[in-house]
C-alpha cells in the first residue's frame, strides 16, 4: 500500500499548499500558494527535496494525523504544540513517524500558519499546474476529517534535523516601496503613515489582513475614483474607512482602491504570520535598497541547507532514540 | 506639473513601478473604449516581442501590467524599453487582437434571479423593460478578465448606466450572477460578496477548474445576453457552459 497520511481530526483551516500558480493574473487568478513561502523552503531544505512540493498549511490550529507506512515529516512555520504518540516533538525539525503512529498538532504558540511536510511531498490532483488549494478561487478545499493524503516518492534521508528559527511570528517592521498611487497621498500623510503603529485586526485570511492604525486613518486625493487595475500581493490598499489592508497570496487580481505602497516579497511572510493584535510598522525603502534586501533574502533561502543542525535532546527523553540513527531508511513506497 | 493635474489626465499614457517586480502602463484615469483598446494592444505587442526576464504580461480595463524577474533583470533598462515601445505609436488606434469570439449567453431577466433589475433601471433612468433591452441583445466586449478567475468585465453600456456601486455589500452573489455598475457588467465566476446590483442570472460558469480549458472567456471576446425564461435556465444549469455558444469573429 502506498504511503499516506490520514487526517483523523481536521483543524478548521488546513489546506494543501505549494508555491502556487504564477502567470495567471490575466485569467483573473492570483498566484495563491503558501501564506509563508519561507516555511515551504525550510521544509524542503530539512527533508532534502525540491521546494515545489505540497505541504499541509494549518492556520491557527493543527489536527491529528495517522501514518500509513513510515514517513519522514518536517514541521515549519508558526510553532504549534506537536506530539507523536503523546511524546512532544520539536518544531522546526524533522521526525520519523512509523506506520500506524498518530501525530497530533495543536494550537499555534505564536504566528498564524504552521506547516506539515512529508518526504516526497503530498500527492494530489494538479489543477492548472499546481496541487495547492486556492480557496477564494474555488480550487481545492480545506482538509476534512477522513481525508487520505498520499505521499510522493521520498528520496530518503536523515531525521532529527532542525533549522534555527527565524522569528517572523510577532509582527515588526515591514519594508515597502512606493507604487502608482503613492503620490496621491500628501507628504504629511506618508510621513505619518511611517510613524504609525498598526495592530493586526482579528479579521483576516489568505486574501489579506487589515492594519488598524493607532491614530487617524489615511485618505488619498483620488478618493475612490480609481479605475480598477492589477493588484498584487503585498499591495497596501487604503479602503473607504482609511484603514490599510495588506493583500496576501489569494488576493483578487484587480482592484480600485488607492494603494499607498507595496510590501517587499521577503517581508510578506512576516505580515501573514502576525497574529491578531501584533504590532506592525511600515518603512518605505527606495528601489535600490529594496533590491539589496530582496537579494539577501534569496541568498538566505539558498543557504538554508547549510544551516541545518542536529536536533539536540536529552537522551532520557528519547524513547525513539533508535529512529534517529536512521539514514535513508525510509523506503520509496513504490 | 502638480500631482492633481497629472491625475486629471495629462501625462497619459503613464508608466509607474508596481511593487519591486512590476511595471504598470495606464492609458486613462477612467474607462473608455480607446483606452481599453490601447491596453489590450500593448499587452499583445509585449507578448509578441517576448522580452527576456519578463514573466507575465496582462492588463486591466485601461492598463497593461508586466511582471519581471527583479533579481535577474536590469529593471531600469526594461523600463526604458517599455517607454520606447509605449511612445512608438498611438495604441488606441491599434486593431483588436485576432481570434476573438462572440458568445451568445442565455440569461434570465426578471423574477428572483434578477433581484435588483428595477432598482438599477431606476438609477439609470429607464423602465425595467427598457433596461433589459439595453443590456440584452447588445454586443458587449470582454474588456478584461479579473478580480476572480475567468470573471469578465463587459462593456460599455450607454452613459446613463454610469450608476454607482451600492453602499452596502450584497453578502453573496452566486456564480452566473450578472451585476451592473459604472457602465459595466460583470458575470460572477465564484460566489462572492458584491457592491454591484444583480440584474440577471446565467447558468454559465466562467471558471471551470476541472476542464482542460478552465477559463471560458478571453479579453476582446464579445458577449450577447439572450433573455430566456426560468424553465430554460433550470434546464441549462446542468451544462457548465450554461447553453452559451461561441462563434469566431471574422
Amino acid at each position: 500500500m502506498s504511503r499516506a497520511l490520514v487526517v483523523r481530526r481536521a483543524g478548521p483551516a488546513m489546506s494543501l499548499q505549494d508555491p502556487g500558480r504564477p502567470g495567471l493574473l490575466g485569467q483573473g487568478l492570483s498566484r495563491g500558494g503558501a501564506a509563508d513561502a519561507r516555511a515551504l523552503a525550510e521544509g524542503a531544505a530539512l527533508l532534502g527535496q525540491g521546494g515545489d512540493l505540497a505541504a499541509i498549511e494549518m492556520a491557527g490550529m493543527g489536527g491529528a494525523f495517522e501514518a500509513v507506512g513510515d514517513l519522514r515529516i518536517a514541521l515549519t512555520g508558526a510553532p504549534m504544540r506537536a506530539s507523536l504518540e503523546g511524546a512532544p516533538l520539536a518544531w522546526g525539525a524533522t521526525h520519523l513517524v512509523r506506520a500506524g503512529q498518530v501525530l497530533e498538532i495543536g494550537p499555534v504558540l505564536s504566528g498564524v500558519y504552521g506547516y506539515l511536510h512529508v518526504g516526497g511531498g503530498f500527492d494530489g490532483p494538479e489543477v492548472l499546474g499546481a496541487r495547492g488549494a486556492h480557496l477564494s478561487a474555488g480550487i481545492g478545499r480545506v482538509l476534512a476529517t477522513g481525508d487520505r493524503l498520499s505521499a510522493g516518492v521520498d528520496p530518503g534521508g536523515e531525521v532529527g534535523l532542525c533549522l534555527p528559527p527565524e522569528d517572523r511570528f510577532a509582527g515588526g517592521v515591514l519594508r515597502a516601496v512606493h507604487g502608482p498611487q503613492t503620490a496621491m497621498f500628501s507628504p504629511e500623510d506618508l510621513e505619518r503613515f511611517e510613524a504609525t503603529r498598526f495592530a493586526r485586526d482579528a479579521r483576516g485570511n489568505r486574501m489579506g489582513l487589515r492594519l488598524v492604525p493607532d491614530g487617524a486613518g489615511f485618505q488619498s486625493r483620488a478618493g475612490l475614483s480609481i479605475v480598477s487595475e492589477i493588484v498584487v500581493p503585498g499591495d497596501i490598499q487604503i479602503t473607504g474607512d482609511g484603514v490599510p489592508m495588506v493583500l496576501l497570496t489569494e488576493c483578487q487580481t484587480t482592484g480600485g482602491y488607492p494603494r499607498i505602497g507595496t510590501i517587499l516579497p521577503c517581508d510578506l511572510a512576516r505580515a501573514a504570520q502576525a497574529p491578531a493584535g501584533a504590532e506592525m510598522r511600515i518603512r518605505f525603502v527606495d528601489r535600490a535598497e529594496a533590491l539589496a534586501v530582496e537579494r539577501k533574502a534569496a541568498e538566505a533561502l539558498r543557504a538554508l541547507p547549510g544551516r541545518i543542525t542536529r536536533l539536540v535532546r536529552d537522551p532520557w527523553d528519547m524513547r525513539d532514540l533508535l529512529s534517529y540513527q536512521l539514514i535513508s531508511g525510509v523506503t520509496a513506497g513504490e | 506639473m502638480g500631482q492633481a493635474s497629472r491625475h486629471s489626465g495629462a501625462g497619459i499614457p503613464r508608466i509607474d513601478w508596481l511593487g519591486l517586480d512590476g511595471l504598470l502602463v495606464r492609458f486613462g484615469d477612467a474607462l473608455s473604449e480607446p483606452a481599453n483598446r490601447a491596453a489590450l494592444a500593448l499587452r499583445h505587442a509585449i507578448l509578441r516581442e517576448d522580452w527576456p526576464g519578463v514573466e507575465e504580461v496582462t492588463g486591466a480595463l485601461v492598463s497593461t501590467y508586466l511582471r519581471f524577474d527583479a533579481l535577474h533583470v536590469d529593471a531600469d533598462a526594461l523600463r526604458a524599453r517599455l517607454e520606447d515601445l509605449v511612445a512608438s505609436r498611438d495604441w488606441s488606434g491599434e486593431p483588436l487582437p485576432g481570434g476573438r469570439r462572440i458568445w451568445r449567453v442565455p440569461a434570465v431577466f426578471g423574477g428572483d434571479l434578477s433581484p435588483q433589475l428595477a432598482e438599477a433601471a431606476a438609477l439609470a433612468g429607464v423602465s425595467p423593460e427598457q433596461a433589459v433591452s439595453e443590456i440584452a441583445g447588445k454586443r458587449l466586449r470582454v474588456q478584461t478578465i479579473g478580480f476572480a478567475p475567468g470573471q469578465p468585465y463587459l462593456g460599455e453600456l450607454p452613459a446613463h448606466w454610469d450608476i454607482p456601486r451600492q453602499t452596502e455589500l450584497t453578502p453573496r452573489a452566486e456564480v452566473g450572477a450578472l451585476v451592473v455598475a459604472i457602465r459595466q457588467l460583470t458575470l460572477f465566476s465564484t460566489a462572492a460578496p458584491t457592491g454591484w446590483r444583480q440584474v440577471a442570472r446565467t447558468a454559465l460558469r466562467p471558471f471551470q477548474p476541472d476542464r482542460a480549458e478552465p477559463f471560458v472567456l478571453r479579453p476582446g471576446d464579445e458577449v450577447v445576453f439572450e433573455p430566456v425564461d426560468r424553465e430554460v435556465f433550470e434546464r441549462l444549469q446542468g451544462d457548465p457552459q450554461g447553453g452559451a455558444v461561441a462563434e469566431v469573429l471574422p
